[in-house]
């Protein structure tokens, strides 16, 4: 059975419009997924429901064999423990130092006391020092979150998310507040977290370009429903015009400056 | 609207609000008899009396350890006051933030509390308790505290609201527990705001507490009324003078705490 | 894993994950410190005559009279309106009295329009005037002056200043000082830079200010009623609950003066929203 099975997945805010309807669609384990679609389109809820950071309205989402919709708040809370996530503007703590911020991913395995007197073992220390410095930050562990680039908090975020030991890591737009050099440092990254670790990773991008380039598969949505679903190799102009609407009567490359 | 008769507009909108002000002026000063120019009059007079009168002399300094005592209880107070506080507004405001609150009926309560127990003046709290707790320390640290609760809680909702939302939205996606979430995410963020706004209600909380003390008979407030009813003005100066230094050392205090955590 | 040149180690060899900033420890000592006094505060307070077991029941059942069975009894509804808009009018007065003053001691306050000296003196004169509680003031003049609204408005009013002359000033500094540069270099004299340029730049702050400072003063009004003898529904106040144990009375008092409060910071919150998000609440 796949790892994460999306079955007929309807969310709405308001009862007027759909923000997503009618989705279906399977990730097997170790799968490098974009999803690309014009903003508005639905990739942020999309990837919120999987985590049940939004509640599912209509449909079903199995995640790993269990119906992420019918959990309960501590059933919730464990599914959670193994899907990473990593937002566009990072969402650290700011204040706090970065090798904190990394032991931030390891709440869900800790008990609520743990937790807040902040105990951590050693073996998690070493292991967050670890990813730092797989990451290439390691020098800045003990600063403050705050004093780093954009594209070094982004690592931050990784390592956050690396530390929880995910079978699925959910990534929210991860390169949007980022320049192109830095982008590719993170896009490398997250493209070795499947190749080296075997973990799914879903992206959400902008970029159609950068999505070809490394993902195995794209998904692109237009108003909340799936247009494309395949191989990158296989997703031509035809179909980003499709998912980008009229937008698309752009070129490609002006659409690329359009986000840098 | 052209240009002209928007600027007309603008002219009348501004004459009406001077009307305004000079006529809720003379109601003012007619309902609570005040006179501007009687009141100007006696402000020199006043002055002189004030440099003629309010001195330190040898013999008040020998009330100085008296006076230092009673200050140190109306420091202490406030401090108690404002610390138990905060306990209280903490999590009140937890419940009536957005980014962290659970339940609207519980933030509808949490807001309505604050509301209600700041809007109450102290002296009111102070009179109220006055009459069951009887004159001692207790009863006026009650109704600072009442006060505290209520103007942090209004404080601390907009500092959480204000930092944390994104960091909150990312522990809870890692699977981590509520009170997780506000000790490690929460929390870090807001302190510094946190303890700003508990530096200065401490500074309030001293004014009000001189206050309260001549209410209920306690701490500083007692001393100076005490002197001030016998007609002691020698004493009355030292005990502002305290007062004035008190203040200013615990400004100049939390003015050098804030530089240096924001 | 390989142990790495970055990683820090406490005293127990434990790997550290705090940044150990100054900045850390003083919020750490700060804590530290209040929670101390705080503790000794209840050592040393004074208990004469405490009984918890009676006073706490006592204070329910006097809340209780006081919030659900509210009446007046020794003055009518007339007076008693009578007596907030004298709550009110002193407000008021040492609100207007005090803004108009201290809009001219801000303009010596504010760094960008006066010299160095004259600032600063005018800056520690304020943080004097703040440092006396208002209650002293109202009293010392209800003396120095001879009672009356007097020494109620003149007490009030050095507060106001203090209040107004440090909000005020902030305004002034924050005026484009470009603005200011451009006019100085056509040859406008200070006068016009500060009715031409600082004066339509600052004037809703002020008006906010103003009516923050309004709604504060509404509360130390009260307060004065009460405990310095000024008059106004905070001296009902006190005379129903210090004199004929009126609870019912006090209810009904501490509701009206609720009502005024809270229809006051509803419009000061609407007002402080819509001209400046990020200021501050409070005295």
């Amino acid at each position: 059975m796949s790892l994460l099975q999306i079955k007929d997945l309807g969310k709405s805010y308001n009862s007027d419009s759909k923000v997503l309807q009618g989705l279906n669609f399977e990730v097997e384990a170790g799968e490098f997924l974009s999803v690309i679609g014009p903003s508005g389109a639905g990739k942020s809820t999309l990837l919120r429901c999987i985590n049940r950071m939004v509640e599912i309205d209509e449909g079903k989402v199995v995640f790993d064999g269990q119906d992420v919709g019918a959990l309960n708040k501590k059933e919730l809370r464990k599914v959670r423990t193994t899907i990473g996530m990593i937002f566009q503007h990072y969402n650290l703590v700011p204040r706090l130092s970065v090798i904190e911020n990394v032991l931030h991913g390891r709440f869900g395995y800790k008990t609520t006391i743990q937790g807040i007197l902040g105990r951590f073992n050693e073996a998690e220390k070493e292991h967050a020092f670890f990813l730092l410095k797989k990451l290439g930050i390691e020098e800045h562990a003990y600063k403050r979150c705050d004093q780093l680039s954009g594209g070094q908090q982004q690592r931050v975020g990784i390592a956050r998310s690396l530390i929880q030991e995910p079978k699925i890591v959910l990534c929210d737009e991860p390169i949007a507040s980022l320049d192109p050099n830095a982008s590719k440092v993170i896009m490398d990254h997250l493209k070795s977290i499947t190749q080296e670790l075997g973990i799914t990773c879903i992206v959400n991008l902008h970029q159609v370009e950068i999505a070809k380039d490394y993902s195995d598969r794209i998904i692109g949505l237009n108003k909340g429903g799936i247009v494309f679903d395949g191989p990158s190799y296989r997703l031509h102009r035809s179909h980003t015009d499709l998912i980008y609407g009229t937008q698309s009567k752009a070129t490609p490359e002006i659409r690329e400056l359009i986000m840098v | 609207m052209n240009e002209k008769t928007m600027k007309a507009s603008r002219k009348w909108q501004t004459l009406f609000f001077v009307v305004l002000i000079f006529g809720m002026t003379l109601a003012s000063s007619a309902i609570t008899e005040f006179n501007i120019f009687h009141g100007l009059a006696t402000l020199p007079k006043a002055g002189a009396w004030i440099f003629s009168n309010l001195l330190i002399t040898q013999e008040s300094l020998e009330r100085l350890p008296t006076i230092l005592e009673k200050l140190l209880e109306t420091i202490l107070m406030s401090i108690a006051a404002t610390t138990t506080g905060t306990a209280v507004a903490f999590f009140l405001s937890l419940m009536g933030s957005k980014t962290t609150g659970t339940s609207r009926a519980l933030g509808v309560f949490a807001r309505f509390v604050a509301s209600v127990s700041r809007n109450i003046p102290v002296v009111a709290w102070a009179l109220i308790l006055l009459l069951s707790f009887g004159q001692n320390s207790m009863t006026g640290y009650l109704a600072l505290f009442v006060g505290s609760v209520g103007f942090l809680t209004r404080a601390f909702i907009e500092s959480i609201d204000e930092a944390s939302q994104s960091a909150v939205e990312a522990l809870r996606a890692t699977g981590a527990t509520y009170f997780q979430i506000v000790f490690k995410a929460v929390v870090p963020q807001c302190l510094p705001q946190m303890i700003s706004w508990i530096l200065f209600m401490i500074e309030t909380n001293i004014r009000s507490a001189t206050l309260v003390g001549i209410l209920t008979g306690t701490g500083i407030g007692y001393a100076f009324d005490l002197y001030y009813k016998t007609l002691n003005y020698n004493a009355v100066a030292l005990v502002t003078f305290s007062i004035i230094i008190a203040v200013i050392v615990i400004e100049l205090m939390s003015n050098y705490i804030r530089k240096v955590i924001i | 894993m390989e142990a790495s040149t970055y990683i820090r180690r406490g005293a127990n060899g434990r790997i550290t994950i705090k940044m150990g900033s100054k900045s850390e420890r003083v919020m750490t000592w700060t804590v530290t410190l209040l929670i101390a006094l705080t503790i000794a505060a209840f050592y040393f307070f004074d208990y004469t005559g405490l009984d918890l077991s009676k006073a706490i029941p006592e204070t329910f059942y006097n809340l209780k009279k006081m919030f659900l069975a509210p009446a007046l009894s020794h003055f009518t509804w007339g007076q008693a309106f009578y007596q907030m808009g004298v709550t009110l009018g002193l407000a008021f007065l040492s609100t207007i009295l005090g803004a108009a003053i201290a809009f001219f001691l801000a303009l010596m306050a504010a760094s960008n329009l006066s010299k160095a000296w004259i600032s600063k003196t005018v800056r520690i004169a304020v943080a004097f005037i703040r440092a006396v509680p208002t209650v002293l003031w109202v009293l010392i003049f209800a003396i120095a002056a001879g009672l009356g609204s007097e020494a109620a408005v003149l007490g009030m009013l050095f507060h106001s200043i203090a209040y107004l002359v440090k909000a005020f000033s902030e305004a002034f500094e924050e005026v484009d000082q470009g603005i200011i540069e451009a006019l100085r270099a056509t040859g406008a004299n200070w006068w016009h830079i500060v009715v031409h340029a600082v004066l339509p730049s600052t004037f809703t702050y002020l008006l906010s200010w103003t009516f923050l400072r309004f709604e504060i003063n509404f509360s130390v009004a009260v307060a004065m009623g009460a405990a310095a003898g000024a008059g106004g529904i905070g001296f009902e106040l006190f005379m129903a609950s210090g004199f004929y144990f009126d609870l019912s009375e006090v209810g009904m008092i501490t509701y009206m003066i609720l009502v005024f409060a809270i229809v006051l910071e509803i419009l000061s919150t609407k007002m402080k929203e819509r001209y400046f998000p990020a200021a501050k609440l409070g005295n």
